[in-house]
């Protein structure tokens, strides 16, 4: 067995007991990245020397008894949008091309704080806007499982890191998916939060208040462990909320006796692909047999979710993009007449056309005389969202449902379809504007071999929950058809 | 719903956002957004008159902080270093004021 063939957590428990030092864990992973990386692309920017230096660091460390965290030692990738102190930020676009922050986002800075051992910076779609990594101004990342096909987006390159095993784990960002699809497309484990429970600070943002951090990883365990380590208030995210309840790596036991899961009866209808609905379903099966209360119900409004998204996404994303103005920092245009001609020179060749896309549309509905009948309506509409989730949980503990209505798509199969691309959000936006935690857990593959996930949906704060049941539903991986044992995850 | 939006008010869009596009690309975002906002359309359906805009979820307002001064500890130059242009610890933009 390879040392890259364990998770996070198996990884850093073997470190401790002394059968593994840091650095063999860093050249491990550095191996695969040699190996893999030229046809899949998971990373902008490698930091080979550097993260060799910082596990040197750290196992001292760590021999000494002063690191005594689970992750002490384990390599880990950040999603592109996380600023990283001294290591080029780029957002997946020529905006920030070099672009390099002198502060660590919070998140970042709290693995590192117990040990973990940053490689490098993966690829993402630009700005986290797109679905399929493929906006991204520095190439496409190929799916690890078969490099004809997507690796899913925008964390694409953070999912496909871990499938690879180019890291032991990574943080992504969700704003309407982000993470649970290309966990879902890749096989791998990815978990979006509670809105407010992983603080903001450092992260470039898109949809303010829709994203959240996350951890992506190859189990619940390795997920929970991760999530524990970056939650917890922070003053430097205003939206930041103070929670004690973020002992997350207690509850994982394998029982799901009397959890109450409601099925949404409407994601089953058209538009989902046959396979992806019965894997689902099959997962509901098990869990059913683990003891869980499975219901089917209607959850309302769902058709409203996505048009309603995008206009809150572009609306903050055209606020949020306007720093980038080519004053203090990124792209400014070679030639130029005057302050103003600079500002739209500089914006219109440093972004590329999904950015200014969501831009113009963003612009547009917050304009005056559009204000109130596209951003207050859709705001109207995410209230009356949240009600229906709210209803859902007066019943249930939970939700199970597909993370997409298909397994990944081929490259190249996306961008010539803007609108049909934004509809594969459909059963992870709702989430997000709810502010909801959602986990995508691998289950099984379709006839072609590409992986397909189960999403669980829980109340908000409803993490323990969450991880309970995704830990039991876990056990029901090496019998469930297709395990990730024999795609090769573990 | 064809050629809802005239192209003075992509122009002015391209205003708001601060992007200048070319005629062609103009007319490519202008088809873009048009499809868009038919298919935002859908919200209509939704009766949403006695409620509430959800500007955010959890009921956390009025983040206040005491106002005082902070110094970033990796100092001016540090945050001058990912600037286009500088001068004499200063950004450097073009002349502001005619």
């Amino acid at each position: 067995m390879k040392l890259t063939d364990l998770t996070a957590v198996e990884l850093g428990r073997k470190i401790k007991k002394g059968e593994a030092t840091a650095v063999e864990a860093v050249e491990a992973v550095l191996a695969e990245i040699k190996e893999k990386e030229e046809s899949l692309h998971a990373y902008i920017t490698i930091e080979a020397e550097k993260a060799v230096e910082k596990a040197k660091a750290v196992q001292k460390r760590i021999e000494k008894g002063e690191l005594l965290h689970p992750l002490a030692g384990v390599p880990m990738a950040v999603k592109d949008n996380l600023c990283t102190e001294g290591i080029r930020t780029t957002c997946g676009s020529r905006m920030l091309e070099g672009f390099v922050p002198g502060y660590s986002a919070e998140a970042v800075r709290r693995l590192e704080a117990a040990g973990a051992v940053m490689l490098g910076k993966t690829n993402m779609d630009e700005f986290a806007m797109g679905s399929t990594t493929e906006t991204s101004a520095f190439g496409a990342t190929k799916n690890p499982r078969n490099t004809e096909y997507v690796p899913g987006g925008s964390s694409g390159g953070s999912c496909a890191a871990v499938a690879a095993k180019e890291c032991f784990f990574a943080l992504g960002s969700d704003t309407g998916g982000s993470i649970r699809q290309p966990s879902a497309y890749c096989g791998v484990t990815g978990f979006k939060p509670t809105y407010g429970t992983v603080s903001r600070y450092g992260l470039i943002a898109y949809g303010s208040s829709l994203e959240q951090i996350g951890p992506i990883g190859k189990d619940v365990r390795d997920c929970s462990v991760i999530l524990e380590t970056i939650s917890g208030y922070d003053e430097k995210d205003s939206t930041s909320i103070k929670r004690e309840d973020t002992d997350f790596s207690t509850v994982l036991t394998k029982d799901a006796k009397g959890l109450r899961i409601g099925i949404p009866r409407n994601y089953f209808s058209e538009g989902l692909d046959d396979e992806v609905g019965e894997a689902v379903l099959d997962g509901a099966r098990f869990l059913k047999e683990q003891g869980a209360v499975l219901e089917e119900f209607d959850l309302g409004l769902t058709e409203y979710a996505i048009p309603a998204y995008y206009v809150i996404a572009s609306a903050e994303a055209s606020s949020n993009l306007g720093r980038f103005d080519g004053v203090k920092y990124g792209y400014r245009a070679m030639e130029y007449e005057g302050l103003h001609n600079m500002y739209k020179k500089s914006r219109s060749q440093g972004f590329g056309k999904e950015v200014k896309r969501r831009i113009l549309l963003g612009s547009f509905v917050l304009s005056a005389g559009y204000y109130e009948a596209y951003y207050l309506k859709a705001l109207k509409t995410k209230a009356l969202i949240k009600r229906e989730f709210d209803r859902a949980f007066e019943r249930y503990d939970m939700i199970l449902s597909p993370v997409a209505p298909a397994t990944a798509p081929r490259l190249g199969e996306s961008l010539k379809e803007p609108l049909k691309m934004y509809l594969s959000d459909v059963y992870t936006v709702s989430v997000n504007l709810a502010g909801l935690p959602g986990l995508s857990l691998p289950w099984g593959q379709d006839k072609k071999g590409l992986p397909i996930g189960v999403q669980l949906i829980g109340n908000a704060f409803g993490e323990k929950k969450l991880l309970q049941a995704a830990y039991a539903l876990e056990q029901g991986l090496s019998i469930c058809t297709k395990s990730s044992a024999e795609m090769g995850l573990r | 719903m064809a050629n809802r939006i005239s192209a003075g008010e992509m122009e002015y869009a391209g205003i708001l956002a601060k992007l200048s596009l070319t005629p062609e690309e103009q007319k490519e975002a202008g088809k873009d957004l048009e499809q868009m906002l038919n298919y935002i359309d859908k919200l209509n359906e939704l009766n949403t008159e006695d409620i509430e805009p959800m500007f955010h979820v959890f009921p956390v307002c009025n983040v206040f902080r005491n106002d005082e001064a902070r110094p970033y500890e990796g100092g001016r130059n540090k945050i001058l270093e990912n600037a286009p242009e500088k001068r004499e610890g200063r950004f450097v933009v073009p002349k502001t004021v005619e």
